[in-house]
């Protein structure tokens, strides 16, 4: 669109860039969709991400082998610095889940058409950036065997764990959350197992789909419950999600630290874990459609309205760190003052500088309707608000334990060569997940989009 | 104990959901009751038009909502009142702000869990094998196709008569289900 142009009004958008490219029908959806699980080959690109992804899980799994080995020692932190890496990934993983779910539910119950091509894998994802994130918290307590402990079970000491603890409420948000991810995914992929077992020509995978499809054969009386339980699932994830960010807040607002004892924390972190994650969306859903020409059903439309969510999540994170830093101000409580302080001027002023460029000042570029429907620009801006999010974690949580109350309690700290591989690594084993994950599971919802087909052409009647 | 017949039903193909829901709203005019419609997307108000009722499954959501809330809640109570009570400062024993998180994630645990294995019971799933699955194609029901199966234990159930009529509800194909 050049400069010279009338303004297209909105329905005019909408048309030229629909949710699903012209001219499919319910079989040439399933076709295409299942092909790439049945039929297509294994490509060579394909080997080589997988490997390299494979090759950074085994770092990880040599980081977490050593530090089982000689303990937390070999990571940064140290008194009074405990929390370092592996709580600011922790951060970061969960918030990356959150797109997921708020994608499958909370645009489900919103009836966003343009939600279908893009829950199956953004699901996935969650799944994925959960169990990431389980690895940290599992692995940064200094002894990982005893960790069991957490859960309430009848131990010969009698003892139970103190729920009054947000490390506590922490176990039970996360685990509920992993479960609750897990299920939704799984229903939603139950039509689509039937199908590719009724399409897979190999016995293996026939057997394999069937076994995993547990013998649906899309009866109307199952449909009808199957649409009770989805929609209540979506229900039910939706506040999951809101709750999940806050608890994981309150592991810093419980505490009295400058800089967490805010009330502001839990919906700037929610806002925030959902401006990441659609961030990771994007990173994920730009290459997956080029490298299986999903083009025509993650179309422009999609990747436009993802990034509007991103605008718009990324200026209630702006608000956020606005507020946080004009309450600190307006307290007059002076070791709040000296925090403000330390952020701008302290030993990772750089950081706190790097963050309000990634994730308030160049965001702002999405405005454009022109960048925002440039492919290349999009994948770059999903790389920087990534990167600004996990910046953001680290600037929370590391600026605020190196500067305690007292100067006494002061300390640095800075990652070893363990941290970066611990991080590193995870990043691998999510990247490894999401590659075996779309070679085997269709990585776009074949049933809905069927759905949609159906919604689609009466819309042209 | 009756006979178990050797035909499952009779089961007729369509192309469109247009064609499967009108041929159901005919079936059941006819007075078929034992029927069955088989769609690769849930086709809306095909289970009205079958006259199906509500289904259980937000009952069934509801009580898994309740009883993680409630026994997550009195699970902490028990376990700091009772268990292993812990005087810190004279603070009371049942901090209850403090229990809301984990009954609140409880509750939907509860819930969300009951939802889908109550969905899969309510379904009788897992269930690998069906007599539908006999007809060879009905792989298409997963796919771009729609079916109707008048089954046998109707009690208006005729073979030659169900395969006519469907026939005349300009049905693709009209196949016999083997009852294996």
């Amino acid at each position: 669109m050049s400069a010279g142009q009338p303004p297209i009004d909105s329905s005019e958008i909408r048309r030229l860039t629909p949710v699903l490219g012209p001219g499919y029908t319910f079989g040439s959806v399933t076709d295409k969709i299942s092909s790439i699980v049945l039929t297509r080959p294994t490509s060579f690109g394909w080997y080589m991400g997988f490997l390299i992804a494979f090759g950074l899980t085994g770092l990880m799994t040599v980081a977490i082998g050593w530090l089982f080995t000689k303990g937390t020692g070999i990571w940064g932190i140290n008194i009074p610095i405990g929390w370092g890496f592996a709580i600011v990934n922790f951060v970061w993983w969960i918030g990356i889940g959150h797109a997921g779910t708020l994608i499958s539910a909370i645009l489900f119950l919103l009836n966003q058409k343009w939600r279908t091509s893009i829950n199956r894998f953004a699901e996935a994802m969650t799944l994925f950036a959960v169990a990431c994130a389980g690895i940290f918290p599992l692995i940064h307590t200094g002894r990982p065997w005893m960790a069991f402990y957490m859960f309430p079970y009848p131990s010969t000491m009698g003892l139970w764990p103190q729920f009054r603890s947000p490390l506590i409420w922490d176990v039970f948000a996360v685990s509920t959350y992993g479960t609750v991810s897990l299920i939704f995914w799984f229903v939603g992929l139950i039509p689509d197992l039937a199908t590719l077992r009724d399409h897979a020509v190999k016995r293996p995978a026939q057997i394999i789909y069937g076994m995993l499809s547990m013998g649906w054969r899309g009866s109307a009386r199952h449909w009808h419950r199957y649409q009770s339980a989805y929609l209540l699932l979506a229900g039910l994830a939706t506040p999951l999600v809101l709750s999940v960010h806050t608890v994981v807040s309150f592991d810093f607002a419980i505490a009295i630290v400058p800089g967490w004892h805010t009330t502001i924390f839990p919906p700037y972190f929610v806002a925030g874990a959902i401006y990441s994650g659609f961030a990771m969306v994007l990173t994920i859903a730009i290459p997956l459609r080029k490298a299986y020409g999903l083009e025509d059903f993650i179309t422009m439309r999609h990747l436009d309205n993802m990034a509007k969510v991103m605008l718009a999540t990324g200026l209630i994170v702006a608000y956020g760190y606005f507020f946080e830093m004009f309450l600190s101000l307006y307290s007059g409580n002076k070791f709040d003052v000296f925090l403000v302080e330390q952020r701008l001027h302290g030993p990772y002023a750089p950081f706190y500088y790097a963050l309000i460029l990634c994730n308030i000042l160049m965001p702002q570029m999405l405005w454009s309707y022109r960048l925002r429907h440039n492919v290349a620009f999009l994948f770059f801006m999903s790389i920087v608000v990534n990167v600004g999010m996990w910046l953001e974690r680290f600037v929370i949580v590391v600026i605020s334990l190196t500067r305690d109350f007292v100067p006494s309690a002061w300390g640095r700290y800075w990652p070893t060569f363990w941290d970066w591989a611990t991080f590193i690594g995870t990043i691998g084993m999510f990247v490894t997940l999401l590659f075996l994950f779309v070679r085997v599971l269709p990585a776009i919802s074949i049933a809905e989009m069927r759905e949609l087909v159906a919604e689609t052409s009466e819309d042209k009647k | 104990m009756e006979q178990r017949s050797h035909i499952y039903g009779v089961l007729a193909e369509f192309a469109t959901p247009e064609q499967l829901l009108e041929a159901v709203k005919k079936v059941r005019e006819a007075g078929y009751r034992h029927i069955d419609a088989f769609t690769p997307f849930p086709v809306e108000g095909l289970y009205e038009a079958m006259g199906l009722k509500r289904n259980n499954v937000p009952l069934i959501t509801l009580l898994g909502g309740l009883a993680g809330g409630i026994g997550g809640f009195g699970f902490q109570y028990w376990v700091n009142t009772l268990a292993y009570p812990m005087n810190i400062g004279g603070r009371p024993l049942n901090s209850w702000p403090a229990f809301i998180p984990v009954t609140f994630e409880l509750t939907v645990l509860g819930a969300s869990l009951c939802a889908v294995f109550g969905m899969l019971a309510l379904n009788r799933l897992p269930h690998p094998h069906h007599p539908v699955f006999n007809v060879h194609r009905f792989k298409h029901a997963s796919s771009d196709r729609f079916f109707l199966c008048i089954e046998s234990n109707d009690a208006k159930f005729h073979v030659e008569e169900c395969a006519r009529f469907l026939h005349d509800l300009h049905a693709h194909h009209v196949t016999e289900v083997a009852n294996d």
